[in-house]
């Protein structure tokens, strides 16, 4: 990316080509719109970057489970609210709370009629009297002061605000999308430019290599790279992405730089005594740099999605830090329940960018593709 | 002794325009009009852009329905039916049958996938119904009829396994298949050699007699109309600037356009200083009158020598079977002299191994064997730090003016380049100096510097490709079918920027080209090459008045000559 945005600022004094594609580029209506949206994702990934909006992701502020504003608390949510109150408090048995003890009632006969000198064996809520108070003073119905009832998105299992999860996911994914896309675009084409621009034993030996990477199936190489470094975080996920997403990119640099090599501007430099080096980045390169960019904002959103599947199998990010992956992830077992929000909100935001993106991509191509003669 | 013409087609008031936005149109052909008479050839003459090839299309409609307009008045009447307002299912049945058309690329008009015979049968059982026997056997019948050799087993050739030649006589037969009453051609032989071209256009004349039926035959070249056409129809920016019978065009031509095509070209018969220009012409009367002092050609034997070639071969490998390669030479055994400051013209067909001469001189191809001496040092067997110093001093100038610039550098960085890499001059500014001196040289404005190359027209980018060149000052200049690709016109005013940078500098050229002509003109000693091999050198007005070789003769015999009286009349029927 950063090399093909230089080629665009440094053209930019005289119409070149990246100024007339921007010309073309503005009257792509959907094209524009997609710009738009692109640029809203960004920036809300900045912002949330430098902790503007959403660095409070973490606080629980809502009821467990709350439903978003618009549905209003659900009859349901009164249940829940009891069942499930609590439970942040117990978070390292939180697995218990989701699920309903059937021996519940036994036990609370059981307890009922030892004396009460058992009850220092018990565990002793703390918080009890406290949380007892609270419901008391608030009532049932309306929402409690430090936890609200409804969040304008819905609260996750531990109360957490869907909206601002999203929007620090959106920083996750995104980042790893961009990431991952700028690694596998320069290695595509770093290789690509050797292996078309020399050919011969060079070509032969990228090509062994893309072989051997594209033999093994893709979500199997993903695993087994994930297995091999044994290190949860967004770095590992990059890294991932990067080194086993380049062979497409590889294939279609090449092709470019083998139908380059031998175009008569490349022998006119060859005739002035330009290097290979640059011939190779410095006079073909720029003609080849609007595939790059094309294919690196294809890779962008295959990488958000591949990202959101690495981390809904458990290979993505850490549990430390969200993203969309990891918020379908928890929505698996709150759609039991009936908690769509979650899943709506991180499956919205993906459904969004993700088409943007890919709208954006094709405008860029046609802005982009015309042979300038 | 004709018959009275009957009129086939009359284009009445033809406009068409293409929208290339959604706010501007271009009006590619402005209200011409013309006749193509019954059995006669009409040619329409043009340089790119006049509008000829997009008023055949109009007349097979096969304009593009999106984004092209016809004028209201337009008509195109084909024995008193508008063509222009005929039913789409009509038209195809007229198209292909009555009209038929053959493109300037054999190669890429022909289904690379299928035999000759069978799309030659296509077209017969499509439009004249007959049945697969029967079909065959006139499909071979028409490949007879245009001349390919042994027809009974050439039908079942793929298009690949035929010649240039050979391929554009199978699309002659496919267009004659159906007996039409009008031939349109495009540019038939622009991509041929200049043997095959005559061959084309002899078989063209011959089944135009044969068959009684009119020839458009549309082409930018006026030498190749002399031979073939008994009208001539000149356009130019969409208008038509002079008609008439092709005696009168060429020896009375009213027109000032039609004059500068016809004086533009370098003529075998004489040399002039310089080549008149299209503007010497429009603007003011021409200048140039038919005694002017000509400029002699030829080397005395005692000039100083540049560059001597000695035994130069260059052999390309293919693969074949496991471990075997198959040797081609491209060139072989090649040795001459290039004198200071003289022309060596290097001819020959495609094939001939001109081009990798010249590549494998300057080391852009690695040569197999042989020497290059330049100043008394083998540049073959120079390592490639040594061979930097010697690479500035022989530069190339290539064919397609269209891909050998760097469309993403702008002329000053296309300019400026060269010389930082042999960091000529001793700052930028002192660069950007000598380049603005080198593109007024060259006649491009200052301006020029800022912009980029899809900004100027073929001929402009050649002038920038030379002045690229020129940065370098070079003792040695390659011009490889640098002319080529251009318009006639504009092929002088190069050829002329040319001479005048010799004359100045005091440059050697080595001038390829496939058009012999231009070689005349340019070329001090002339190299004829076949088949990788030298066939005969000689200085340049020796050659042509008296040829030695066979091969050189057959070339020579084959240059279309234009006008050269009135032509016997065909042969008289019954």
């Amino acid at each position: 990316m950063s090399r093909a945005m230089t080629t665009a600022t440094s053209h930019a004094e005289s119409p070149g080509l990246w100024v007339l594609a921007w010309r073309r580029f503005r009257h792509d209506r959907v094209g524009l719109v997609s710009f738009d949206i692109v640029l809203f994702f960004v920036a809300l990934m900045a912002a949330s970057w430098t902790g503007l909006i959403a660095s409070d992701w973490a606080r629980e502020v809502g009821v467990s489970n709350a439903p978003p504003t618009f549905t209003g608390p659900k009859v349901a949510s009164a249940r829940l609210e009891h069942a499930a109150a609590p439970e942040p408090l117990r978070r390292d048995k939180s697995d218990e709370s989701a699920a309903v003890d059937p021996l519940a009632g036994v036990l609370a006969e059981i307890r009922a009629s030892r004396p009460p000198a058992a009850a220092d064996t018990e565990i002793v809520d703390p918080l009890a009297d406290v949380l007892a108070e609270i419901r008391g003073r608030s009532g049932s119905a309306s929402a409690d002061e430090t936890r609200a009832a409804t969040l304008i998105f819905g609260g996750d299992k531990w109360g957490r605000d869907v909206l601002k999860k999203t929007i620090k996911g959106t920083e996750t994914s995104m980042f790893v999308g961009l990431a991952a896309a700028a690694l596998a675009a320069l290695l595509g084409t770093v290789f690509g430019a050797l292996a078309g621009y020399y050919g011969r034993w060079i070509d032969d030996f990228f090509n062994w290599f893309y072989s051997v990477f594209t033999s093994i199936p893709y979500l199997l190489l993903i695993l087994s790279i994930a297995a091999v470094l044994n290190q949860k975080g967004t770095m590992t996920v990059i890294l991932i992405l990067g080194l086993t997403g380049w062979t497409g990119i590889f294939r279609l640099i090449r092709a470019e730089y083998m139908k380059h090599k031998v175009r008569e501007y490349v022998q006119a430099a060859d005739a002035i005594g330009a290097s290979h080096m640059r011939r190779m980045f410095v006079h073909i390169f720029p003609n080849v740099s609007h595939v790059v960019l094309v294919q690196l904002s294809l890779h962008v959103v295959l990488f958000i999605k591949s990202e959101v599947v690495l981390s809904f199998l458990g290979f993505g990010v850490g549990v430390d830090t969200v993203s969309w992956g990891s918020m379908l992830n928890e929505a698996q077992t709150e759609l039991l329940l009936g908690n769509w929000w979650q899943l709506a909100a991180a499956t919205a935001a993906m459904a969004m960018l993700v088409t943007a993106f890919g709208l954006l991509t094709d405008a860029w191509r046609d802005a982009l593709d015309p042979k300038l003669k | 002794m004709k018959p009275v013409h009957d009129i086939l087609v009359s284009i009445r008031d033809l406009r068409v325009s293409f929208r290339l936005d959604r706010t501007t149109a271009f009006e590619a052909v402005k209200g011409i009009g013309f006749d193509i008479p019954v059995d006669s050839t009409v040619a329409l003459v043009g340089e790119s852009g006049s509008g000829k090839s997009v008023t055949a299309l109009a007349i097979l409609g096969l304009l593009p329905k999106e984004n092209s307009t016809l004028g209201p008045d337009s008509r195109i009447l084909y024995r008193d039916r508008n063509l222009l307002q005929l039913a789409h299912g009509e038209m195809r049945k007229l198209r292909g049958c009555d009209i038929s058309m053959i493109f300037q690329e054999p190669m890429s008009s022909l289904n690379p996938l299928f035999t000759v015979g069978f799309q030659l049968i296509e077209v017969l059982a499509e439009h004249v119904g007959l049945g697969s026997r029967q079909a065959r056997t006139r499909a071979i019948e028409l490949l007879r009829e245009v001349g390919i050799p042994e027809p009974e087993t050439k039908i079942d050739a793929y298009p690949f396994q035929l010649s240039g030649g050979q391929q554009q006589r199978v699309m002659i037969a496919m267009a004659i298949a159906c007996e039409p009453k009008l031939l349109i051609a495009d540019e038939p032989t622009t991509a041929l050699d200049v043997t095959i071209q005559k061959q084309i256009l002899d078989l063209i004349a011959e089944v135009q007699k044969r068959r009684r039926m009119s020839v458009l035959f549309i082409t930018h070249d006026l030498a190749v109309v002399g031979e073939i056409a008994d009208h001539v129809v000149v356009m130019r920016d969409g208008e038509i600037r002079e008609q008439g019978p092709v005696q009168r065009i060429f020896e009375a031509p009213q027109d000032s356009y039609t004059q500068a095509l016809l004086l533009c070209r370098p003529q075998l018969a004489r040399r002039p200083r310089r080549l008149p220009v299209i503007d010497d012409f429009l603007n003011r009367a021409p200048a140039a009158a038919p005694d002017a002092p000509e400029r002699s050609r030829g080397l005395r034997g005692d000039e100083a020598i540049v560059i001597e070639v000695r035994h130069l071969g260059k052999s390309f490998y293919s693969r074949e079977g496991l471990f075997g390669k198959r040797e081609f030479k491209a060139v072989s055994d090649v040795s001459f002299k290039l004198a200071k400051g003289k022309t060596l013209g290097l001819v020959g067909e495609s094939g001939s191994g001109k081009t990798t001469v010249g590549l494998t001189v300057m080391r852009l191809h690695e040569a197999s064997s042989g020497q290059v001496l330049f100043e008394g040092k083998d540049l073959l067997a120079m390592p490639p730090g040594v061979a930097m110093q010697y690479k500035r001093r022989i530069q190339i100038v290539f064919q397609n003016p269209y891909s050998s610039l760097n469309p993403r550098f702008t002329i000053g960085q296309i300019l400026m380049e060269p010389m930082q890499i042999h960091r000529l001059g001793s700052d930028e500014q002192e660069r950007r100096n000598m380049a603005d001196a080198l593109l007024e040289k060259v006649g491009l404005p200052g301006t020029s510097f800022f912009k980029y190359p899809h900004e100027f027209s073929g001929g402009q980018r050649q002038r920038i490709a030379i002045a690229r060149c020129l940065t370098m000052k070079p003792d040695v200049l390659i011009c490889d079918e640098s002319v080529s690709a251009l318009d006639v016109s504009v092929q002088a005013q190069v050829l002329n920027l040319l001479q005048d940078l010799q004359d100045e500098y005091g440059m050697s050229y080595i001038f390829i080209s496939h058009d012999l002509a231009v070689v005349k003109y340019m070329a001090d000693q002339v190299m004829v090459m076949n088949e990788g091999e030298i066939v005969e050198i000689a200085n340049s007005d020796e050659i042509y008045l008296r040829p030695q070789h066979p091969y050189t003769k057959k070339l020579l015999s084959s240059i279309p000559r234009g006008w050269r009286g009135p032509r016997e009349s065909p042969i008289a029927p019954g």
